[in-house]
C-alpha cells in the first residue's frame, strides 16, 4: 500500500466526528517523513467511548479521555467532550498508558556489529559521569519508530561501559532532537558494580568468564570499588569546595572539574544511582556500597534478586529486571527461575520494574517479557504495572508518566485487546499530546515489498 | 571436587531419567490443536506405545493408563526447532571454507541442561546446525529432547540427513579484525562465496562421476581400482542425488538468488533458507526454487546484514507460497518459540492456523519428517505438550511434554522436586572442598561446561 492509500484508509479508520463542530483529526497526521522532521502538532483530542485502563486506579470500561495541549485534561466514565476536540471513537478499544522500558541503550546504537561508526555506547577509560547519554542520543535512529508503534513511548537510554559509565536519559520516543525527546535529560548515573565474573555490565559489556581463581579476583574486585569510593569523595569534596566558595568569595577558587561535578548530585543522594548487578554478591555488595557512599541505588539487572528480596525490601532499593527472558544463571536453577523473579520480588514487597535490558532493536518485545512474567505467578494487573507504572515511579516520574491520571503527558496507547498480549494491535498512539503515525522503517519495508508478484 | 560436581550433575540427569513412563496416556476433554485438521473443543487424546493411538470424545483407555484432565488446556504437537545448537560442545569447523567432513552427531552433550528447558517450553525435537563459519559447513542431526537418555536414544529416526550452508558477513568473515602478517581465509567476498560453492560442486559432480563410472564398470572389469574416497565430497553428492538436505545460512536477496541459481545450476534444491531476513524481498524466486525458509520473527539490527529484516518477514513469504518455520538459533529463544510464531499473526496478520504450522508442521516439513510429527494425528509420534491456555497467549506457560508417549517434563513434578534439589546443594555447598579456604581448600566456582550457543546474535556470534 502506497503512502496516500494509507493515509486513506487511516482518515476511514479514525472514524471523525464532524458533528458538534469537532474537528478531523486527520488533518493533523502527516507522512512519516514530516513526522520525522516536524512533530505533528498537539490540540484537543478526545477519546470516547472507550475501555480505560488507568493503572493507577480501577478500570473505566467505557469512558473518555481528554487530552489537552500534551496533557491529560481529563479522565472518567462521564467526561465532557470539549468543542472543537479532535475525536477518536473508541469504541471496541482499550486506552492504556504508553509502555516504559527503564532497562535499554536505545538510541545509542545503530548497529552493533561491523558498523562500529553507529555505535555511540561506551567511553574510553573507567570513570565517565560526564558522558551523558542525552548528547547523543540518535533521534531518526530506525529502532524509535520501530519501538514505538508497539506502545512503547519511554526509555531510559543507558551508556555502558567502565565503572562509571555515564548519565542515563529518559525519554520519549518521538522528537526531531534529543532536546525534545527529554523529559530528564540526566535521570540516573550508570555503575557497573565489579562483577565476580569480570568483563563489565551492558549489551557489549564483555564477555563473563569463571575466574580462574577466584581470590584473585575478589581482590581486584575490590581494588575497582576503592577507587571509585575514591572518586565519589572527591566529588563530594569538590561539591563542598564549589558550595562553599559560591557562600564567600574572598575563599581561594576551586578548579573547575566536569567529571567530578557531573558526579555531585548522585554523590548528595539528589539523583538515582544505577548499579548494574546480577549475582546475588553483587547485588548485595551494591547495596552496601551505596549504603556507606549515601547513594540512591537502583539495581539494574537483578537476575539474583530473588535472592535478595528481603534485603531490597528492608533497603527499598529498587530493581530494574532486564533478565526475564534469559537463561538461568546456574545450571542447577529452576527452568522458570528467572520467568518468575518478577513475582517474588512482588510477594516479597520489593520495588520492581521490568525491562527487555536490550540496546534497542528487541526493545519492542517488551509486553511479552512483563506477559511472560504473569505466565509464571504474576498477576495480569501487576504485569501491566510492572512496564508503566513501576518503572515510573522508580525514575521519579511518576508525577508524569505510568498512568492515565489528569495532569500526567498525554502518552497514551489505543489498542484493540489487552495490551501486553501478541495478537493485540495498536491502533493510535500520542506521545506528548502529539498523535504519532504507526509508520516505522519496518511498515515502509513491508509496505514496498509485500506486493511484489 | 570433581566427585563433588559429579554428583551435582548427577541429580539432574536423575531428575529426568526417572521420566514418568506410561503405556497410555489419556488427556480428556481439552481443546486440540490439531494444525492440519483444525482446532478440536472438548476433545480427548490417547497416547500409547509412544504414538497417538486416538483423538476423539469419550474415548476410552485401558486401566492402567494415566487420565489428565484437560478442561481448560490446550494440547498441540511438540514445537520443533529448525535451526538449533543446543547439547552441540562446539559448532564450527571454521578452519576451511570447506568442511562437509564433520558432523554434529560427534559432539552431542546430552547433559546440557538447556535441552530441559527447551522442553519447559514445549520444544520436542531440534534440527542440531553446525555453524555458519563457513561456506559449506558441516552436516547436522536431527534429534529428539530424549533429555536423560544416551545420545543414540536422541536420534530421530528417519530424519533426512543435511548439511549447513552459510552466505554473508560470517562467511566472508566481515567482523574480524585484520591482523598483521596472517592471511584472511578465503572468501572475503559475496563473489567468493559463490565461486567456493560451485568450486566444490564442480569436484563433487567430477567425483560422483568418477564413482558412477567405477560402479558401471567394475562388473565387467575386475582390475578396476576403485575412485579414492573424498569425505569432504561424499556429503555433496548426496546433495546433488537429492539425499541431503540444505540448509543454508543467509541474509541478503543477492546472495540468495545466487545460492538459488547455484542450486539450480548443479541440479539440486536448497530445502531451507536459513534466518533469510531479506526473504521477503525475493519471495516469488524462494517459492519457484521451492526452497523453505526458517526465520527469525523478528530479530533485525544487529549487523549490517540484518539491517533492512523486518517482522513481517514470514507472512509476506507465506503469502507467496513458501513453507516457513520460525526458529530459535539460541538456546534461550529456544524456550518461547510459542510466541515467536504468534508474532506472525501481529505482525503481518497470518492466521492462527498458519502461524501455529510456523512451528509444527512446517519445520517437520522441512526436514523430512512430517510423517511422524508436526501434528496431532493418529498414527504420528506421541510429542505433545499440554499447555495451560492457548500457547499464543504471553500468559500460557506448558504444563506437561511428551516425547513418544514418555513425559519428560511435567511442571508439578518439577515443582515437587525442589525442596530436595535445595536441601541436596545446600548440603554440597558444606562439603569439604566447597568450604571457604579458611576451613578447607580453595574454593573453585563450577565451570558451565559449554556456553550457551546462538552461533548468529550479537552475543555469541561465530568464534
Amino acid at each position: 500500500m502506497n503512502l496516500l492509500a494509507k493515509l486513506a484508509n487511516l482518515l476511514i479508520a479514525i472514524s471523525i466526528c464532524v458533528i458538534c463542530g469537532q474537528t478531523v483529526l486527520a488533518q493533523q497526521i502527516g507522512s512519516v517523513t514530516a513526522q520525522d522532521g516536524v512533530l505533528p502538532p498537539r490540540g484537543v483530542f478526545a477519546i470516547r467511548n472507550a475501555r480505560i485502563v488507568t493503572v493507577s486506579g480501577p478500570d473505566i470500561d467505557n469512558g473518555t479521555v481528554v487530552i489537552r495541549d500534551g496533557k491529560i485534561e481529563a479522565v472518567g466514565a462521564s467526561v465532557n467532550v470539549p468543542a472543537g476536540a479532535q475525536t477518536i471513537d473508541g469504541r471496541g478499544l482499550s486506552v492504556y498508558p504508553g509502555m516504559i522500558d527503564a532497562g535499554t541503550n536505545m538510541g545509542l546504537v545503530e548497529v552493533p556489529q561491523g558498523a562500529n561508526g553507529t555505535v555511540d555506547l561506551s567511553e574510553v577509560g573507567d570513570f565517565n559521569p560526564n558522558a551523558k547519554a542525552i548528547i547523543a542520543v540518535n533521534p531518526h535512529s530506525a529502532h524509535i519508530a520501530v519501538t514505538r508503534v508497539e506502545g512503547i513511548t519511554n526509555t531510559v537510554t543507558a551508556p555502558a561501559g567502565g565503572l562509571i559509565s555515564g548519565q542515563a536519559a529518559l525519554i520519549n520516543l518521538l522528537g526531531t532532537s534529543p532536546k525534545e525527546m527529554a523529559v530528564v535529560p540526566y535521570a540516573a548515573l550508570v555503575i557497573n558494580y565489579p562483577r565476580v565474573t569480570g568483563g563489565r555490565g551492558g549489551e557489549f559489556g564483555g564477555s563473563q568468564q569463571t575466574p580462574d581463581n577466584l581470590s584473585e579476583r575478589l581482590d581486584a574486585n575490590a581494588r575497582e570499588l576503592d577507587r571509585l569510593r575514591k572518586m565519589l569523595r572527591d566529588a563530594d569534596a569538590y561539591g563542598r569546595a564549589q558550595d562553599a566558595y559560591a557562600k564567600d568569595k574572598s575563599l581561594p577558587r576551586p578548579d573547575r572539574n566536569v567529571v567530578l561535578e557531573a558526579l555531585v548530585p548522585y554523590v548528595r543522594g539528589e539523583q538515582p544511582v544505577m548499579f548494574r548487578a546480577d549475582r546475588e554478591a553483587e547485588i548485595r555488595g551494591a547495596i552496601r556500597f551505596a549504603e556507606e557512599m549515601k547513594l540512591k541505588p537502583i539495581i539494574l539487572g537483578g537476575d539474583d534478586a530473588w535472592k535478595v528480596a528481603s534485603l531490597l525490601k528492608d533497603k527499598n532499593v529498587p530493581v530494574i529486571l532486564t533478565g526475564v527472558f534469559s537463561l538461568p544463571l546456574r545450571e542447577d536453577d529452576s527452568y522458570d527461575t528467572l520467568y518468575e523473579n518478577p513475582a517474588k520480588l512482588q510477594q516479597a514487597g520489593v520495588r520492581f520494574c521490568i525491562s527487555t535490558g536490550d540496546a534497542g532493536a528487541e526493545v519492542r518485545n517488551l509486553p511479552m517479557y512483563a506477559g511472560m512474567a504473569s505466565a509464571y505467578g504474576l498477576s495480569k494487573a501487576e504485569a501491566l504495572k510492572s512496564v508503566t507504572l513501576y518503572p515510573a515511579q522508580i525514575m521519579n516520574v511518576a508525577d508524569r508518566l505510568g498512568s492515565i491520571e489528569a495532569g500526567k503527558m498525554a502518552n497514551l496507547v489505543i489498542t484493540d485487546g489487552d495490551l501486553l498480549e501478541i495478537r493485540t494491535h495498536i491502533r493510535y498512539l500520542f506521545i506528548d499530546g502529539r498523535p504519532v503515525v504507526l509508520t516505522s522503517r519496518h511498515t515502509e519495508l513491508n509496505d514496498a515489498f509485500k506486493n511484489r508478484r | 571436587m570433581k566427585k563433588i560436581f559429579l554428583i551435582l550433575v548427577l541429580a539432574f540427569v536423575g531428575s529426568v531419567a526417572d521420566a514418568q513412563t506410561s503405556p497410555e496416556t489419556l488427556i480428556k476433554n481439552a481443546t486440540v490443536l490439531t494444525i492440519t485438521h483444525g482446532t478440536l473443543q472438548n476433545t480427548d487424546v490417547l497416547l500409547r506405545d509412544g504414538k497417538i493411538a486416538a483423538i476423539g470424545k469419550n474415548l476410552k483407555a485401558s486401566a492402567n493408563a494415566r487420565v489428565i484432565d484437560g478442561t481448560g488446556k490446550y494440547v498441540m504437537p511438540g514445537i520443533i526447532d529448525c535451526h538449533s545448537h543446543s547439547m552441540l560442545d562446539t559448532i564450527n569447523e571454521g578452519t576451511l571454507s570447506v568442511t562437509s567432513m564433520v558432523h554434529t552427531q560427534d559432539v552431542m552433550n546430552v547433559t546440557d541442561v538447556d535441552l530441559y528447558r527447551e522442553l519447559a517450553g514445549g520444544v520436542t525435537t531440534l534440527n542440531l546446525l553446525h555453524g555458519s563459519a563457513n561456506p559449506i559447513g558441516g552436516l547436522n542431526t536431527v534429534v529428539k529432547i530424549k533429555y536423560g537418555r544416551p545420545a543414540s536414544e536422541f536420534l530421530f529416526p528417519g530424519a533426512m540427513p543435511g548439511i549447513k550452508f552459510a552466505l554473508g558477513e560470517n562467511v566472508k568473515q566481515s567482523s574480524r579484525p585484520n591482523q598483521p602478517g596472517v592471511q584472511r581465509r578465503y572468501p572475503s567476498t559475496r563473489m567468493g562465496v559463490e565461486e567456493t560453492i560451485r568450486d566444490a560442486f564442480a569436484r563433487a559432480r567430477d567425483y560422483k562421476r568418477a564413482w558412477d563410472e567405477y560402479r558401471a564398470n567394475v562388473g565387467k572389469d575386475k582390475n578396476l581400482l576403485p575412485p579414492k574416497r573424498d569425505l569432504q565430497l561424499e556429503p555433496l553428492v548426496e546433495v546433488l542425488e537429492g539425499k541431503r538436505y540444505v540448509h543454508a545460512h543467509c541474509y541478503v536477496a543477492s546472495e540468495i538468488l545466487m545460492l538459488l541459481n547455484l542450486a539450480d545450476e548443479f541440479g539440486f534444491k536448497i530445502k531451507t533458507l536459513q534466518h533469510v531476513l531479506e526473504g521477503y524481498k525475493v519471495a516469488k524466486e524462494i517459492a519457484a526454487h521451492g526452497a523453505g525458509a526458517s526465520i527469525f520473527a523478528d530479530s533485525w539490527g544487529y549487523k549490517i546484514e540484518a539491517y533492512d529484516a523486518i517482522p513481517y518477514d514470514a507472512a509476506i513469504m507465506t503469502r507467496a507460497g513458501v513453507v516457513v518455520s520460525m526458529n530459535s538459533d539460541s538456546d534461550e529463544r529456544a524456550r518461547r518459540l510459542n510466541i515467536e510464531a504468534a508474532k506472525a499473526m501481529h505482525w503481518g496478520d497470518l492466521t492462527e492456523e498458519q502461524a501455529l504450522r510456523l512451528i509444527t508442521i512446517n519445520p517437520a516439513i522441512q526436514l523430512g519428517i512430517q510423517d511422524r510429527v508436526g501434528s496431532l494425528e493418529v498414527g504420528k509420534d506421541a510429542d505433545v505438550a499440554i499447555w495451560n491456555g492457548h500457547p499464543f497467549s504471553v500468559y500460557s506457560r506448558v504444563d506437561t511434554t511428551f516425547v513418544d508417549g514418555t513425559v519428560f517434563f511435567d511442571r508439578q513434578q518439577d515443582l515437587a522436586k525442589r525442596a530436595d534439589l535445595a536441601k541436596e546443594r545446600a548440603a554440597l555447598e558444606q562439603a569439604d572442598p566447597n568450604k571457604p579456604a579458611a576451613q578447607g581448600s580453595s574454593p573453585q566456582a563450577p565451570r558451565r561446561r559449554r556456553p550457551s550457543h546462538e552461533d548468529d546474535t550479537i552475543e555469541g556470534d561465530m568464534p
